[in-house]
C-alpha cells in the first residue's frame, strides 16, 4: 500500500547539510495502522510528509498503490493526494469556516457535486461524532473537537490511506484516547490503511499493528508491536517501552533482596496475562514472592503485562520456579545491576 | 454661516467630490495590482529556494518606488502619465502616479497580511490535492480577509493624503482647496471647513475598516 524505498532527505541549511532522512525503507500494508516513533527531531514528521509528498525526497521512491510519486507529473500528484488523507498537530482548520464549510469546500474544489457534498458531510461528521457542530466556529471547538473535525475533512475525500502527524500530540490524555479510538474505528469499519507518526507509546500500544522506531534519521528497529514490547532491540526502543512500564526500584534495595534469591522480570503476552503464575509457584515450591511493581495493558489486539518481583528461596527452587513460569509462556529476566544500569 | 455655505458651499462639495473620485479610482487600480502583487511576494518568499530570485526583484522595486515621496513621484512620472492616459493634468492625470505610488504600499500591507495566516492550514490543502490558484483564493486570501481590510483601510488614509497634492496637476479636492484658499489666499475659515471634513472623513474610513474586519473574522 505505502511503500518508502531507501529515501534519503538531505535539507541545505547554509553551509551545513542536515540528514533529516538517512536511507529509510518502509512497507505498510494494505488495513494496518503502522506507527512511527522516535523523539523530536529524529526525522519522523519528513518521513510521514513523504508519504504524500509534501516534503520531496532527496532521492528514493515514495511507492502508493505501485504508482511512484516521484515521478508523477504535478497534475497527476494532486490527484493522487486526493486519495491520501491527512491530519496533522496542529488540526489545520480554516478559521473563517463554519465546520461545515470546513469540510465541503475542500470536496467542492475537488470538483465533488453539491447534493454529493451534503451526504458526505453528514455521513462524516456522523462518523466523528459532531453532527451537533455543523454551523460552529473552530475557535468555539474544543482541541479534540476541532481533531474530529479535521479527521472529518480527510475522511469526506474517502481516501485509502490516512497519514497522522502527531495528530494527538496537542491533546490531553482522555481527548487522546477518545481520538484513538476514533482511529481504530476508521481502520475497523472503513478499513482505512493509517500510518502514524507520535513521540508517544501510548498511541503505539493502543491501536497500531507495527511500528518503527526512529533515531537520528534512520529506522532503528522495526517490527510487529508486540515484538518490541517484549524484546526491545535497541536502548532507545527499550527507553521506549519503559516508559509505558516505569519500572525504576531503588538500587540499594535490588541490592539487598538479591542476597535472597534473584529479582526477576516477567513479561506476560496474551493468555499468560491471565494465569496466577506467580502464586502457583509460591504454592509449588519453597519459595516466597514479593512483587516490587507491575502493569497490565492492552496492545491493540493483545493484553501485554509486566511485572518485576523479587523470588525468596533457595537456588535450587528458583530455579525450578523460573522453568515453571518459562514453561507457561513467561519471558523471563533477571535483574542484574552493572554499572548502575539494570 | 449662511454667507459662508453660499461662498464656498459648491467649490468645498466639489472638491470633496473630486477627492472621492480620485481616492476610489486609485483605489480599485491599487487593488487590482497591489494585492496580486502582495500574493506574490509571499509566494516566493515561502516556496524555499526555488522562486527567492522573483522575491529579491520584486522587493527592490517596490522598495525604489516606495522611496520617492509622492510629491516628486507625481512629477517624476509626468512624461510616463501622459503616455499612458494622453494627459498629464486633471484627475486623469494625477490616477497614474497614485496608483504607483499606493500600489506597491499596498502589496507590502497585503504582503504582513498574508504572512499571518497559518503555513499548515495551507498545507492541509496541499495534502488534499487542491490547486495552488484555489488555495490562494479560498485559504490565503480567505484566512487573511479580517487584516487585509485593515491594510487596504490604511491605503485609503494614505491615499487621501497623497491626493491632497493633486491640486498641483489640476485635479482638485479637498487638499487643493485648503492650499488655494485657505493658504494661498489666506481663508483660515476655508482651511479650517476642509481639515474638519478631512478629520470626519478618516474617522468614518477607519470605523467602517474595523467594522467590517471585525466582521470577516468570524470568531
Amino acid at each position: 500500500m505505502i511503500e518508502l524505498k531507501h529515501i534519503t532527505k538531505v535539507f541545505k541549511t547554509g553551509k551545513s547539510d542536515v540528514k533529516a532522512l538517512d536511507d529509510v525503507s518502509l512497507t505498510v500494508e494494505k488495513g494496518e495502522i503502522f506507527g512511527v516513533i522516535g523523539y523530536s527531531g529524529a526525522g519522523k514528521s519528513t518521513l510521514v510528509r513523504m508519504a504524500n509528498l509534501l516534503e520531496e525526497p532527496t532521492s528514493g521512491d515514495v511507492i502508493i498503490d505501485s504508482d511512484n510519486l516521484v515521478t508523477l507529473s504535478k497534475e497527476a500528484l494532486r490527484k493522487k493526494r486526493q486519495r491520501i488523507g491527512m491530519i496533522f498537530q496542529g488540526f489545520n482548520l480554516l478559521k473563517t469556516l463554519t465546520v461545515y464549510q470546513n469540510i465541503a469546500i475542500p470536496l467542492k474544489l475537488t470538483g465533488v457535486a453539491e447534493n454529493e457534498i451534503k451526504t458526505r458531510v453528514k455521513k462524516y461528521l456522523e462518523i466523528v461524532g459532531l453532527s451537533d457542530k455543523t454551523d460552529v466556529y473552530p475557535n468555539q471547538l474544543s482541541g479534540g473537537q476541532k481533531q474530529r473535525v479535521a479527521i472529518a475533512r480527510a475522511l469526506s475525500h474517502e481516501p485509502d490511506i490516512l497519514l497522522s502527524d502527531e495528530a494527538t500530540s496537542a491533546l490531553d490524555p482522555d481527548t487522546t484516547d477518545q481520538i484513538l479510538e476514533l482511529l481504530l474505528k476508521i481502520n475497523r469499519e472503513l478499513g482505512i490503511t493509517i500510518l502514524l507518526i507520535t513521540h508517544e507509546m501510548h498511541v503505539i500500544q493502543r491501536i497500531c499493528d507495527r511500528v518503527a522506531v526512529m533515531e537520528n534519521g534512520k529506522i532503528i528497529e522495526q517490527g510487529p508491536v508486540v515484538d518490541l514490547y517484549t524484546e526491545p532491540k535497541h536502548q532507545t526502543t527499550r527507553r521506549f517501552v519503559e516508559s509505558i512500564f516505569p519500572s525504576q526500584t531503588p538500587k540499594h534495595i535490588i541490592k539487598d533482596l538479591q542476597k535472597e534469591g534473584p529479582i526477576l522480570d516477567l513479561t506476560f503476552v496474551g493468555s499468560a496475562t491471565e494465569s496466577p503464575s506467580l502464586s502457583v509457584i509460591s504454592n509449588r515450591y519453597q519459595i516466597e514472592t514479593n512483587i516490587l511493581s507491575g502493569n497490565i495493558v492492552e496492545l491493540k489486539d493483545q493484553t501485554f503485562g509486566k511485572l518485576r518481583a523479587h523470588i525468596k528461596g533457595s537456588v535450587q527452587e528458583t530455579t525450578k520456579s523460573i522453568d515453571y513460569l518459562t514453561d507457561q509462556g513467561v519471558i523471563v529476566r533477571e535483574v542484574v545491576i552493572h554499572d548502575g544500569i539494570y | 454661516m449662511t454667507a459662508f455655505i453660499e461662498r464656498w458651499g459648491t467649490t468645498i462639495i466639489e472638491a470633496t467630490l473630486a477627492t472621492f473620485q480620485m481616492v476610489t479610482i486609485s483605489l480599485f487600480f491599487s487593488i487590482l495590482i497591489g494585492l496580486p502583487l502582495g500574493v506574490l511576494l509571499v509566494i516566493s518568499r515561502t516556496n524555499g529556494k526555488r522562486y527567492i530570485w522573483l522575491y529579491r526583484v520584486l522587493n527592490i522595486v517596490i522598495n525604489t518606488i516606495r522611496s520617492v515621496p509622492f510629491i516628486i513621484l507625481l512629477f517624476a512620472l509626468l512624461p510616463f502619465t501622459r503616455a499612458i492616459v494622453g494627459t498629464s493634468m486633471g484627475v486623469r492625470g494625477v490616477i497614474v502616479p497614485l496608483v504607483i505610488f499606493t500600489a506597491p504600499y499596498l502589496a507590502r500591507l497585503m504582503e504582513s497580511s498574508l504572512l499571518e495566516v497559518d503555513q499548515g492550514v495551507i498545507e492541509a490543502y496541499q495534502a488534499m490535492g487542491i490547486k495552488p490558484l484555489h488555495i490562494i483564493w479560498h485559504v490565503m486570501i480567505r484566512e487573511a480577509k479580517s487584516s487585509i481590510i485593515l491594510g487596504i483601510t490604511i491605503a485609503v488614509i494614505g491615499l487621501i493624503g497623497a491626493t491632497a497634492m493633486a491640486g498641483l496637476v489640476g485635479a482638485g479636492g479637498l487638499g487643493d482647496v485648503a492650499y488655494r484658499f485657505g493658504h494661498v489666499r489666506y481663508q483660515p475659515e476655508v482651511m479650517y471647513v476642509t481639515i474638519v471634513i478631512l478629520i470626519i472623513l478618516i474617522q468614518g474610513i477607519q470605523t467602517l475598516g474595523n467594522v467590517l474586519s471585525q466582521k470577516a473574522k468570524k470568531d
